[in-house]
């Protein structure tokens, strides 16, 4: 990797850890105020979810140093502990072995070998076509028609969602730039802040000011949470542009978009959750539930951000 | 000294414990939920539900170290001894207390076994149920050991072990396990109390092991202890309910 790109993720990395460092002592001061011996949930809730995001920026720091095979290695195994949380929940029968078996240890795997490898003719058609065929036939092969539109239909969703989108991420390392330089991985960078700091801003925001919910049966974003998550996000986005070849005002956009697709998208994840009876996808995450509960926004913002990208600034 | 030479195969023993609580936790990423007891290292006797060979080495993987290496597993003689890597990983990864099923070849009573593991303070994990359960009814009915030993060793606690999720992971016949969400859930330590016969005790015990079960959906549907889906609502919405061979499900004479 180029010295540049090098110093550029670790400036990145000291941002976010100095943003980390500003939640911390807010949690602690918060935990501070109250009376000795008596613990606020909302408070331990956020403290909680600052360890994580600790962790988890400690963590995609270094894959992002280590580069490309890190930052792949990194995102198969995401797809795969968000397979897991989602197959554990999908319909499915003993006929369905055989598939789900090759959909988490030959699929999987090939579709993050096709993003290493740069074959995007690939790996833009493998899941969606290749998979999506051959998985019914073995599933037919076995001779359970019992439910077997739900049943494809809701474990190929679960690939699509947590194969297929996730792979977009590390995707972004195969956009070439403008300037011909290797700083595509911090587009990595960028998308991920601008969705998930977006969504603090939302959350936060929705909780103070929120009025009006957009799905009232489903979940308790509102429309103000929204309008404060677009603007926090495309102002996020401006203040990042320098990492991408968008232009400030292009970058904004950018930001903007991820962050509406992506919040639909945690509407959608909400649906599902409601539909299974489930509060959350598991317990992988301390205080943030299971890996899916972290990602659904990221999932449904990478294939557009990484489309538009190609599309728009290519 | 034969302790010593002894020692590079209890060091191997230990290596490949570890690494099957890897692969184990890689998985399924096997959590436990301690809704009954807490993880001390108090003498239990764990009982379990088992539809897979995958259940003992679940509870294995949850249990922590210091509790683990107070546990054994009671399990199948003819099973474990069949060829020199089981007879490695039975015995000596996983310190189990093997026993005869067939009571013909039987050298030794497997009740005098597991007497003898308990009065030396291990902690033991048991299936009462004595086969693995194919059939769609939570639970096999169980056999008397688990009611001998609350006899035997009144100061023990029997703890209800409810292992989720494993007849998706790994379905009896299929080699490959599924990578799912595997939960074990330890609930409150039960006691054979004064008086109470062996029926009474061993429906008390099975009814504590089904209440864990994360579905929640069964509920006793007849009067001779079959347990069945409260709703048929469950992860399988549309199935029919399968044709269920009417002396698998039936309770022992």
């Amino acid at each position: 990797m180029n010295m540049d790109t090098t110093t550029d993720i670790v400036l990145l990395g000291l941002a976010v850890f100095g943003i980390l460092i500003a939640f911390t002592i807010a949690g602690e001061g918060m935990r501070a105020r109250l009376p000795r011996g008596e613990s606020n949930p909302v408070v331990e809730a956020f403290v909680m979810r600052v360890h994580t995001w600790w962790g988890l920026a400690i963590l995609l720091t270094l894959a992002l140093l280590l580069g490309r095979i890190g930052i792949i290695l990194l995102f198969a195994f995401a797809s795969f502990a968000a397979l897991r949380e989602f197959l554990t929940f999908a319909r499915k029968r003993r006929a369905d072995h055989l598939p789900l078996a090759l959909g988490c240890f030959v699929i999987l795997p090939l579709q993050y070998v096709f993003v290493a490898l740069d074959w995007t003719a690939l790996f833009t058609v493998f899941i969606p076509v290749y998979a999506f065929l051959l998985l019914p036939i073995v599933s037919a092969l076995r001779g359970d028609a019992t439910n077997f539109m739900g049943r494809v239909a809701e474990t190929q969703w679960g690939l699509m969602i947590c194969v297929f989108c996730i792979s977009h991420v590390p995707a972004l390392l195969t956009y070439d730039m403008p300037d011909g330089s290797d700083r595509s991985i911090l587009l990595i960078v960028f998308l991920a802040m601008v969705v998930q700091l977006g969504d603090v801003f939302e959350y936060y925001a929705g909780r103070r000011f929120g009025r009006r919910k957009i799905a009232p049966d489903l979940s308790p974003k509102t429309v103000e949470g929204m309008v404060a998550g677009v603007f926090a996000a495309a102002l996020i986005g401006a203040v990042l542009s320098w990492v991408t070849p968008f232009g400030v005002l292009g970058a904004a956009a950018m930001a903007a978009l991820s962050f509406i697709v992506g919040m639909f998208g945690s509407l959608v994840f909400a649906a599902i959750k409601r539909d299974k009876g489930v509060k959350d996808w598991s317990h992988l995450i301390p205080g943030q539930g299971g890996l899916l509960d972290q990602l659904d926004s990221v999932i449904f913002a990478a294939p557009i951000f990484y489309h538009v990208t190609q599309l728009v600034w290519s | 000294m034969s302790d010593l030479a002894s020692l590079p195969r209890r060091i191997a023993a230990r290596a490949v414990g570890h690494a099957l609580a890897f692969v184990a936790r890689f998985i399924t990423a096997v959590r436990a939920d301690w809704r009954g007891i807490e993880p001390v290292a108090k003498q239990r006797v764990y009982y379990a539900n088992h539809v897979s060979n995958g259940d003992m080495p679940m509870i294995w993987t949850v249990l922590p170290g210091h509790m683990r290496r107070q546990t054994r597993p009671v399990a199948a003689a003819d099973y474990w001894l069949k060829n020199r890597l089981r007879a490695f990983v039975g015995p000596e990864v996983f310190n189990c207390v093997l026993i005869d099923r067939r009571p013909e070849a039987r050298e030794e009573d497997p009740m005098a076994k597991i007497n003898q593991a308990l009065s030396e303070g291990s902690s033991l994990i048991i299936f009462p149920e004595g086969n693995r359960n194919m059939t769609d009814d939570p639970l096999l009915p169980f056999r008397a050991g688990l009611y001998n030993m609350g006899r035997a060793h009144p100061e023990v606690d029997l703890v209800p072990t409810w292992v989720a999720n494993l007849n998706e992971i790994m379905p009896k016949g299929e080699i490959i396990p599924l990578p799912l969400i595997c939960t074990v859930t330890f609930g409150a330590p039960i006691h054979v109390a004064e008086g109470e016969d062996k029926d009474t005790f061993l429906k008390r015990a099975a009814d504590a092991l089904v209440a864990l079960a994360p579905e929640g959906r069964y509920e006793l549907t007849s009067p001779e202890g079959r347990y069945e889906l409260a709703s048929p609502e469950g992860r399988d919405q549309s199935a029919p309910p399968e044709k269920r061979d009417p002396d698998q499900g039936a309770p022992a004479p």
